[in-house]
């Protein structure tokens, strides 16, 4: 039986309670909203892209302590990376979530959202910055939803 | 076999036996995440007695066939069973006439019925419809789409911080041009059981009918839509321990004849050809094309289990259930109750300080506790209260104090491990 503990790391439920990047990027280039309709999560991320790095990224909303947390480890580890090893990043991390990433090592902190796996449920909310990111990156206009 | 139970002197002769009821209950015997289930996500639906689920397949086992339209043996002891089904049905709204119950998917497809019918023929331009600000999105978004085609209006009546209805408020909203009143009974997302009864009289006094969301109610309390006066009643099989797919619509015969068809095709007419067809008579005239007749058939079962056991002894029993947990869940630091209406029934909302609704919804599974998170399909009631979400305990007929014990102890531990 997975253990709660699994989910609620120490660092998830830290993150969760003093969220890193968390503010609205004046800078901003991107910008993407994603919510979840079914529990009501709600998260706008802003990026602020140069020359194909993000030189800054920020986000805001509301949300359960996992999409929360995993929002502020998002915008830590994704500082001063290339947009498209961000997007390698979520592909790895979506992998991570949902028990398919053999090696998790290279997600560096990350690596602690890989008990989310044993939670089907809480999938989307470990994702749902993660797709805002995506969504912002693509220059797409539309609220992205996970359903 | 139930008719015999029913009798007066039996009822008042037998207490409520939670323990007894709950062994009609097969679902409820397992474990989850290696703990006993808790069952409290009754508002979004309940669990089937023995009774329900025999039905089914007793149906399926042995008179399977269409109704209303074999000569066969088959097709006659369908007709007859499904038909039956409407007279219990009657029986428990306490409709005056069985040809007033109108089977359709449930609630939602009853308000839909009933937006796309009466109100598409009496609501025009300008003319408004009057529901409150408790509403399950499925008595909003109906009117909303009858409004835009009409161009009308969707007039709210306000709640206190309570969640009660502010009864000056919604009086000063009827007028001339208010088509239609639509309210709930009892709000899932607040618990409040609304006054129908001063609702239906303020809004006749103008000649307004009301229709009456009874999706919650109807498992918790008696129903009778006589005595409410109401014009339409919705209710869903599923919240009522019967079936999911199969709902009622009750509305009175002056107002149902009038009302032009629902939907066109077999069963709902009496001839056709390609120039004319006539419509059937109440109530095929709403139930086009072959029904669920397994799912009407087991909502038959369903409500004769609920009379069998006595309403009133069900709405005493929630109603202890609720006072009981009202008081624990309310002791615990750093909760908070949403929705404390005088007036209420089967259902705790709550919200804890620092914690997401969510993450107290996967505690408790892990305790083995099933409650709803979210904002249970009345997101105008989150807006109103200034909260994303509520976490929502509701109760069912078979639920015990012992299970409100390991609720509490469940919303201990989620304050331990959220730290
Ligand atoms: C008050 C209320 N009205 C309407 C509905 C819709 O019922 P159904 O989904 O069965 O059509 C519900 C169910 O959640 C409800 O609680």
């Amino acid at each position: 039986m997975a253990d709660l503990r699994d989910l609620y790391q120490e660092v998830i439920l830290e993150h969760s309670k003093a969220p890193r990047n968390y503010r609205v990027l004046q800078s901003a280039n991107h910008k993407a909203e994603g919510f979840n309709p079914l529990c009501g999560d709600h998260y706008t991320v802003y990026v602020d892209v140069e020359n194909g790095k993000i030189r800054d990224i920020g986000f805001q909303g509301a949300g359960c302590a996992i999409s929360k947390a995993s929002a502020s480890m998002m915008t830590q580890s994704l500082k001063g990376k290339s947009t498209a090893e961000a997007e390698d990043m979520f592909t790895r991390f979506h992998a991570l979530v949902t028990g398919k990433n053999r090696n998790p090592e290279d997600l560096g902190k990350l690596t602690v959202f890989a008990g989310v796996s044993e939670f089907p449920v809480r999938v989307k909310c470990a994702s749902l910055a993660w797709h805002a990111l995506h969504a912002a990156l693509q220059g797409k206009q539309e609220a992205v939803s996970t359903e | 076999m139930s008719t015999v139970l029913k009798t007066p002197e039996v009822q008042a002769a037998t207490t409520y036996d939670v323990q007894k009821v709950r062994e009609d209950f097969p679902i409820l015997r397992q474990m989850v995440h290696g703990k006993p289930l808790v069952y409290l996500d009754n508002a979004a639906t309940t669990q089937k007695p023995q009774a329900v689920i025999n039905a089914l397949v007793d149906y399926y086992q042995h008179d399977n066939s269409n109704v209303h339209r074999g000569v066969h043996l088959l097709s006659e002891r369908a007709t007859e069973a499904y038909e039956k089904a409407r007279v219990s049905v009657q029986k428990f709204l306490n409709a005056a006439d069985h040809r007033e119950i109108i089977f359709v998917r449930g609630t939602t497809e009853a308000i839909n019925l009933v937006a796309q019918t009466y109100g598409r023929k009496n609501v025009g331009e300008g003319d408004e419809i009057v529901i409150t600000a408790m509403e399950h999105h499925s008595n909003i978004v109906p009117w909303q789409m009858l409004c835009e085609e009409k161009r009308s209006v969707l007039r709210v009546a306000p709640i206190n911080d309570s969640g009660e209805l502010l009864m000056d408020d919604f009086a000063k909203l009827l007028g001339p041009k208010t088509k239609i009143v639509a309210v709930p009974h009892l709000s899932n997302a607040l618990g409040t059981i609304n006054p129908i009864r001063e609702i239906v009289r303020l809004a006749h006094a103008q000649n307004i009918p009301v229709l009456v969301d009874g999706a919650q109610a109807a498992p918790r309390m008696a129903v009778d839509v006589q005595e409410l006066d109401c014009d339409f009643y919705a209710i869903s099989g599923h919240k009522l321990y019967g079936p999911t797919g199969i709902g009622v619509l009750y509305g009175k015969t002056k107002l149902l004849e009038a009302m032009p068809p629902y939907q066109g095709g077999g069963d709902m007419i009496a001839s056709v050809t390609f120039e004319k067809t006539l419509y059937n008579r109440l109530p095929y005239k709403f139930e086009a094309g072959t029904p669920d007749i397994a799912g009407v058939i087991a909502l038959g079962a369903a409500v004769e289990y609920l009379e069998y056991l006595g309403l009133a002894k069900i709405e005493q029993h929630e109603h202890d259930l609720l006072a009981y947990a009202t008081e624990k869940v309310s002791a615990i630091p750093g909760v908070k109750l949403i929705g404390t209406a005088k007036n209420k029934a089967g259902v705790l909302s709550f919200v804890m300080d620092g914690v997401h609704p969510h993450d107290i919804g996967t505690i408790l599974d892990h305790e083995g506790i099933a409650i709803r998170t979210g904002h249970h399909c009345a997101q105008p009631v989150m807006q109103r209260f200034g909260i994303p979400a509520t976490a929502r305990a509701s109760f069912g007929l078979y639920n015990t104090k012992e299970e409100i014990d390991v609720l509490i102890a469940g919303i201990k531990k989620v304050s331990e491990v959220m730290g």
